[in-house]
C-alpha cells in the first residue's frame, strides 16, 4: 500500500497529493510517469511525476477529475492509500540529464504548459534553475480559476508569462499566442517543450515549425500496463509506430501524429461518460437515456 | 470398466452455455475417473513421458500413486519436478510432450496425463497439501525478475535448495501471462494461480509487486546495493508486433495482449470494475496461436461474432488442438489461408471492416511449414467494428538497456546457455525473455535449469 501524506485542491478540479513510494522517489527523473490504481476494481491510471522528494520517498502527482476513475481518486484523503503505485515509467526528459547539460545551457529554453501540463512542467524548470539554466515559461489555462503553481514556477523560471484564454489573469489568449508576442518583441528561442492537452500541443508544434523553433511534447495517450506490453499507447511519429510507455513519453511534437492520436484518446470515450454519469447520479440513474442499455 | 485404448472422457461445460460465461471449461476428473484412468498406464521401466517433459516430472510414479488411490503421494511426486502441477495440468501442450511419447498412444490414446495432473493437484489443494519443505536456509540472496512460469519456477526451486528468494513483479499481481493473457474459462485466477503462487511463497519466496526491474531499480543495483548475489530474468515476451497495414491506428484495433490484458488482469468483464473494454459485435482475430485462440474465444464470450483469420491452413496453425477444437465447439468461425492487407476506417476513425486476400500454400519455408502466397485478385471486404491482432512479440529492451553487460541477439533476446547463465557474472535468465513468445511449460523447464545453473554457481564459488 502506497499512503498519501498530504493532499490539496490547486483549482477547480485539480488535486495534488504527496504519495509514499520510496522505490520511485529514489530512482525518478523529471519527464518520467507513474501508474496508480485505487483499489482492487480500479483502473490502472498513468500520471506524469510532477515532483520528487528522494529523502522522505515520496512522488508528487497532480491530476485532473476527467472520468470515473480519477473523479473517484479526488475522494481519496491524507491517510488513505493506493493499493497500486508504479514507476518510474518511460524514458527521463533529456533536457534534464547531467550529461546533455553543457549542451543545455547554450539554448534558450522556453516551456509552454496547458491545464494540468503545468505540474509536469514544473520539475523539469526547477531542475534547470537547480542547475543554473533559467527558462521561460509560458503557463496558460482557459480561466483565473484554473490556473496553480504560479508563484511556485516564479520562483524557478527565469521569465513567466501566465495566460487565460478569457483574460481573467495575465495575458488574454492562448500559450501560442503569448509565444508569438515574445517572439514578436525580438526574443530568440533554440528550443521549446510543450505539455499538456494534446490539441494544445498540436497547435504550439504547428507554430513552433513556423518559427523554427525544435519542439518535445509529452504525449499521455490511452495506457494498461505501461511497461511495453500492451500497445494501447502506441503513436505514429515520423513513418514510425512508437510506444509511449517505453520509446516516450517525449518526442518530437513535429513529427506527431496529433490528429490520430486524439482520436484514439476518444477510443473509450462513451465508455468513461457512462462510468463517470453511473458515479455522480449514484443510485438516482434512471437509465431513460435509452443508450447505456439501463446499465449506467 | 471402459475400453482401454481410449481416455476415460472428462466433462466438460456445455459449448453452448460456456459460450457466454466465464467458467472454467473443462471440468476435471473426479476421484473415480482418475483411479480409473490411472490404470490405463503400462508404468514402463523406460518411461518415454518422462523425456517429454520440460521439468521430468516422475510421471509413471505419480500415475502409480492414483492408481492406488494415494493422492497425497502423487501430488509429492509432482511438487519435487514442478512448482505450477494445477496450471500445467491445464494449460500444457500435453499432446506434443508427455502424451506424445506415451506407448499407450502407439496404438490408441495416450494416458490423460495432464488431465491427471490437474486432478491430483486441484486434489492437493482442495484439501490443503503444500509443496514438502526446504532445506535449511543457506543465507544467499537470489534475485528473480518477474514472476511468470519461470520466474515462479526458479524462485521455487531455490527456495526448496535454500536460498534466500525475493521476486520483483512489474504488475500489480503475481503470476505473469497466467494472469495477464491467459484466460479465466482456461486457468481460473483466484482459485487456482493465485493458490499456486501461494505455494511457491510457502516455500519463504518473499514476492514484491510494483516494481518494474530497469526503472524501479536496475540489476546492477540490486547486486551491487541491495545485497542479491544472483539474479534470475524471467521478464517475458515483450512488445506487441502489428502487420504494419493501412489502417492499423484506427480505434477498435488492438493487440491480443491488450484485450487479454483488460480482460483478464483488469477484469473488465466482470461488473464492478473499472477498467473498460470493446464489445464488438463483428470481432477479426488475426494469428493462429494460442493466444489468437484466447483473444477470440474471450471476444466471443463478450457477444460478439468472432472470426480467426489465419494465412495458412488448419494443420499449420500453432495453437493446441484442444483450444482450436473448443473455439470451433463454441462458435468462432476460422477464415484459413487469408491474411487482412488493409484495415478499412469510417469516418470517425473507427474500424468498420477488413480487406483481406486468400492464400494458398506454396514451398516450406525456414520454420518448415509451407509458406503462404497471396492469389492475386482474390481480395474481399468483411464488415467488422473489432480487430485483434495476434502475432507474437518482440523483445522489450528495458533490461538489456538498463544492465551493464548482458548480450542479446540480433533480435533482442537475452543470450544464455543451457543452464541459463548469460553474459554476466551470477545473472541468469529463461523464458520467453530468451527464447520469443513460447508456452508456460518451456518457461517453467528454463527456470528449472536456471534455478540448477544458480545453485552449481554458488557451490562453486
Amino acid at each position: 500500500m502506497y499512503p498519501i501524506v498530504k493532499k490539496e485542491k490547486l483549482a477547480d478540479k485539480i488535486f495534488l497529493m504527496d504519495v509514499k513510494a520510496p522505490r520511485v522517489a529514489a530512482s525518478c527523473l523529471p519527464g518520467q510517469f507513474v501508474i496508480v490504481k485505487i483499489d482492487e476494481v480500479g483502473e490502472r491510471i498513468p500520471l506524469t511525476i510532477c515532483d520528487y522528494d528522494r529523502e522522505a520517498g515520496t512522488i508528487t502527482i497532480v491530476f485532473q477529475t476527467v472520468g470515473a476513475s480519477s473523479e473517484r481518486m479526488s475522494y481519496l484523503e491524507v491517510g488513505d492509500s493506493f493499493m497500486d503505485f508504479v514507476g518510474p515509467l518511460g524514458q527521463p526528459s533529456e533536457l534534464c540529464e547531467e550529461e546533455n547539460l553543457e549542451e543545455t545551457k547554450k539554448k534558450n529554453i522556453v516551456f509552454i504548459a496547458g491545464g494540468v501540463g503545468t505540474a509536469p512542467v514544473y520539475p523539469q524548470v526547477k531542475w534547470l534553475k537547480e542547475h543554473g539554466v533559467d527558462a521561460t515559461v509560458i503557463m496558460g489555462s482557459r480561466t483565473k480559476d484554473l490556473l496553480f503553481y504560479v508563484e511556485e514556477m516564479r520562483a524557478v523560471a527565469g521569465q513567466l508569462c501566465v495566460t487565460t484564454d478569457d483574460g481573467t489573469y495575465g495575458f488574454h489568449g492562448m500559450g501560442t499566442n503569448q509565444l508569438q508576442a515574445l517572439v514578436d518583441e525580438g526574443q530568440h528561442f533554440d528550443h521549446c517543450v510543450a505539455i499538456g492537452p494534446m490539441i494544445m500541443m498540436k497547435f504550439v508544434c504547428k507554430l513552433t515549425k513556423e518559427l523554427g523553433i525544435p519542439t518535445v511534447v509529452s504525449m499521455n495517450p490511452i495506457m494498461v500496463d505501461g511497461t511495453g506490453m500492451c500497445g494501447a499507447c502506441r503513436l505514429v511519429v515520423g513513418d514510425q509506430v512508437k510506444f509511449a510507455c517505453v520509446d516516450g513519453p517525449e518526442f518530437d511534437g513535429h513529427l506527431v501524429d496529433f490528429d490520430q492520436a486524439m482520436s484514439r484518446q476518444q477510443q473509450y470515450k462513451t465508455e468513461e461518460g457512462r462510468a463517470m454519469l453511473a458515479l455522480q447520479e449514484g443510485d438516482t440513474h434512471h437509465g431513460g437515456c435509452g443508450h447505456c442499455g439501463g446499465d449506467k | 470398466m471402459g475400453d482401454v485404448l481410449v481416455k476415460v472422457p472428462v466433462s466438460e461445460q456445455d459449448p453452448k452455455v460456456r459460450a457466454t460465461n466465464f467458467e472454467e471449461v473443462c471440468l476435471g476428473y473426479n476421484k473415480e475417473e482418475a483411479m480409473e484412468e490411472a490404470t490405463r498406464c503400462l508404468n514402463c521401466k523406460n518411461a518415454q513421458c518422462i523425456k517429454g517433459c520440460p521439468v521430468s516430472i516422475q510421471i509413471p510414479d505419480f500415475i502409480a500413486a492414483i492408481k492406488e488411490g494415494n493422492i497425497e503421494e502423487a501430488y509429492n511426486v509432482i511438487s519435487n519436478s514442478s512448482a505450477l502441477p494445477a496450471v500445467c495440468g491445464r494449460v500444457c501442450p500435453q499432446e506434443s510432450q508427455c502424451e506424445g511419447k506415451c506407448i499407450r498412444g502407439i496404438k490408441g490414446e495416450a494416458v490423460s496425463i495432464g488431465k491427471l495432473e490437474r486432478f491430483t493437484a486441484d486434489w492437493a489443494r482442495e484439501n490443503g497439501i503444500k509443496p514438502q519443505g526446504c532445506a535449511e536456509k543457506n543465507g544467499h540472496k537470489v534475485a528473480v525478475v518477474g514472476s511468470g512460469p519461470a520466474g515462479l519456477t526458479c524462485a521455487g526451486d531455490l527456495a526448496k535448495l535454500g536460498y534466500d528468494v525475493t521476486i520483483f513483479e512489474a504488475l500489480h499481481e503475481a503470476g505473469g501471462v497466467l494472469v495477464y493473457g491467459i484466460p479465466e474459462f482456461r486457468l481460473p485466477k483466484s482459485k487456482v494461480v493465485a493458490a499456486e503462487v501461494e505455494n511457491v511463497k510457502s516455500l519463504g519466496v518473499k514476492i514484491e509487486t510494483n516494481v518494474i526491474i530497469g526503472r524501479s531499480v536496475t540489476i546492477d543495483e540490486l547486486m551491487e546495493k541491495e545485497g542479491f548475489e544472483a539474479v534470475f530474468i524471467g521478464s517475458g515476451a515483450g512488445l506487441p508486433r502489428f502487420m504494419g497495414i493501412p489502417g492499423e491506428q484506427a480505434k477498435g484495433v488492438f493487440s491480443a495482449n491488450e484485450f487479454l490484458t483488460r480482460n483478464n488482469l483488469m477484469k473488465a468483464f466482470k461488473e464492478g470494475y473499472d477498467t473498460p473494454i470493446a464489445r464488438g459485435k463483428k470481432v477479426i482475430v488475426v494469428g493462429g496461436g494460442n493466444v489468437a485462440m484466447d483473444a477470440a474465444r474471450t471476444a466471443l464470450r463478450l457477444g460478439a461474432e468472432v472470426h480467426v483469420v489465419y494465412r495458412r491452413s488448419e494443420a499449420e496453425l500453432p495453437a493446441r488442438v484442444e483450444e482450436v477444437h473448443h473455439a470451433k465447439e463454441e462458435g468462432v468461425i476460422f477464415d484459413l489461408l487469408q491474411n487482412p492487407t488493409e484495415i478499412l476506417v469510417d469516418e470517425n476513425g473507427c474500424v468498420k471492416g477488413v480487406k483481406i486476400i486468400k492464400m494458398e500454400l506454396g514451398e516450406p519455408d525456414e520454420s518448415g511449414r509451407r509458406s503462404p502466397i497471396e492469389i492475386p485478385g482474390s481480395e474481399y471486404e468483411i464488415e467488422a467494428d473489432t480487430v485483434i491482432m495476434s502475432l507474437g512479440t518482440s523483445p522489450n529492451p528495458l533490461i538489456s538497456s538498463t544492465t551493464k553487460g548482458l548480450d542479446v541477439n540480433r533480435r533482442g533476446c537475452i543470450i544464455t546457455e543451457d543452464d541459463g547463465a548469460t553474459s554476466k557474472l551470477a545473472v541468469y535468465a529463461g523464458g520467453d525473455a530468451v527464447t520469443g513468445a513460447a508456452t508456460v511449460i518451456l518457461a517453467m523447464g528454463a527456470g528449472k535449469a536456471a534455478a540448477k545453473g544458480i545453485h552449481e554457481y554458488f557451490q562453486n564459488k
